[in-house]
């Protein structure tokens, strides 16, 4: 089943997929565009995963990480599914990230890889977007490049992990305005969706509503306000998400 | 048997690296070399996510093949009103008070990378034992805080040191992301640490705010143990 989060006349729903619409628990359908669409879930902890595929750390001119690279992001930075993502005014490269989502469902600690994935609750997709105008080498990816607000759009759907067979087998891509602009695999993680969780796990307790984004494939192209970017993983959801001008002024007109 | 206790606040923990003089004269050329290149222009801060809270009398246990930790003794600025885009000279009305916060980090010479597994284990950010109200702090730079192991004190800090003061730290985090009530920003993480281990109690004591005390243990979390 794929449940989401909505706003709808005042009050938050949760929903469900019914016929490529929009199911409330009173039974009302409703256009996907009839609603807002919050985060599929309220994130406790949001973990993301940098340079996770192999072709992508090559973009970047790095080799791949020996542990994973990991950081972690606050509540301020995610916004749901058709939301608009402000560009800083002063930004010259600002790319999305299209990242396969693992939502935990159960409180986990030391869990072996070969279990990993009954502590899943299900999957969504995460734009991360970065802003690599204000990398720095302290703590990098630092927080001003990868945790501004509203810029990790999260959804459209929380997807049940028993409807996902197989979360390394899946193809993901990003299109601009239309245009395929990154396309990639998760078989091609370097580490996969049941290291994660052993690795993270084996230090930390995991809990309900935790959110692992699993890195990105290459592909990175700048954009600009106004462009409609789609990030889509088969199965799991296409996420729509705007790039608007960082002022207000300029986002009334 | 649970050795966590609950901490005063219930937000998520921010920290900060780099804001103390002492720091940054630490790392001197190193900051113009690689991997750094040049000094920071933005906080460089780090996320201390829920499983790392503990409150006061908490045992913390530290991760396996873990023999010592660093001791980050800090104050905690607790957030009390949406903070955006603060500006400095009204950036402390945001704030609800303060209390005494303990960044336990296993030891690592580098800050290229963020520190998760170092930072993030379970209880790593003993808080407490209350919120002070900001009413009583005239002038948070005015702090001296000190820590102790096993009742012997080992690193005494005073927060004129910060090279951000509270309210200049909270508009250039609030520039870019907003902190919500409960929220904690900690006012900055020595590089220069004292350190202890299992079977050690730790104290952390900020005159006018309070005393913190925790002790630390053994992790004994078995493999295999889905929890």
């Amino acid at each position: 089943m794929k449940h989401a989060r909505v706003a709808f006349e005042g009050a938050i729903h949760h929903a469900t997929e019914a016929d490529g619409k929009l199911r409330l628990a009173d039974g009302r359908r409703l256009d996907e565009t009839a609603v807002v669409w919050l985060p599929p879930v309220e994130p406790r902890t949001v973990f993301a995963l940098g340079l996770n595929y192999a072709d992508h750390a090559r973009e970047l001119a790095f080799k791949a990480p020996e542990t994973p690279l990991v950081f972690l992001k606050g509540p301020n930075t995610i916004v749901g599914h058709r939301a608009r993502t402000r560009r800083p005014a002063d930004a010259t490269f600002m790319h999305y990230e299209c990242e396969l989502a693992v939502v935990i469902g159960r409180t986990a600690r030391d869990v072996p890889k070969e279990r990993a994935l009954e502590v899943v609750a299900g999957y969504t997709v995460a734009n991360d977007y970065a802003v690599r105008d204000y990398l720095e080498n302290y703590y990098r990816p630092n927080l001003r490049v990868k945790n501004r607000d509203g810029c990790t759009p999260l959804g459209p759907w929380l997807v049940d992990a028993a409807d996902v067979p197989d979360p390394m087998d899946l193809r993901l891509r990003t299109l601009v305005n239309g245009t395929v602009t990154q396309e990639g695999h998760t078989r091609d993680m370097i580490f996969d969706v049941p290291t994660l969780i052993a690795y993270l796990s084996s230090f930390m307790t995991l809990a309900p509503g935790d959110v692992i984004l699993t890195g990105t494939p290459e592909g990175l192209v700048d954009v600009k306000p106004g462009d409609e970017v789609a990030t889509e993983i088969d199965g799991i959801g296409r996420l729509v998400n705007t790039i608007a001008p960082e002022s207000p002024e300029a986002e009334q007109s | 048997m649970d050795t966590i206790t609950r901490p005063p606040v219930q937000g998520l923990v921010y920290g900060t690296i780099l804001n103390d003089r002492p720091s940054l004269e630490r790392m001197g050329g190193a900051l113009n070399q690689p991997p750094y290149g040049k000094p920071p222009q933005a906080p460089v801060l780090y996320i201390k996510p829920y499983n790392t809270h503990a409150g006061p009398g908490s045992t913390v246990r530290l991760p396996r093949g873990a023999d010592r930790v660093d001791l980050g003794a800090t104050l905690g600025i607790v957030i009390g009103a949406p903070a955006t885009r603060l500006g400095e000279a009204t950036a402390l009305d945001a704030v609800a008070g303060y209390t005494v916060v303990l960044d336990l980090s296993l030891p690592s010479p580098s800050v290229y990378r963020p520190l998760v597994r170092e930072k993030c284990f379970d209880g790593a950010c003993p808080m407490g034992p209350a919120v002070v109200e900001r009413a009583a702090v005239p002038d948070p730079s005015d702090l001296t805080v000190r820590t102790f192991v096993n009742g012997a004190e080992v690193a005494v800090r005073r927060l004129s040191d910060l090279v951000r003061p509270v309210p200049k730290l909270l508009a250039d985090v609030t520039a870019f992301m907003t902190l919500n009530p409960g929220d904690v920003l900690l006012a900055g993480v020595a590089l220069d640490l004292p350190q202890a281990g299992p079977g050690d109690r730790v104290a952390v004591e900020v005159a006018g705010i309070g005393r913190l005390e925790i002790a630390l243990g053994l992790d004994t979390a078995l493999e295999g143990d889905a929890r």
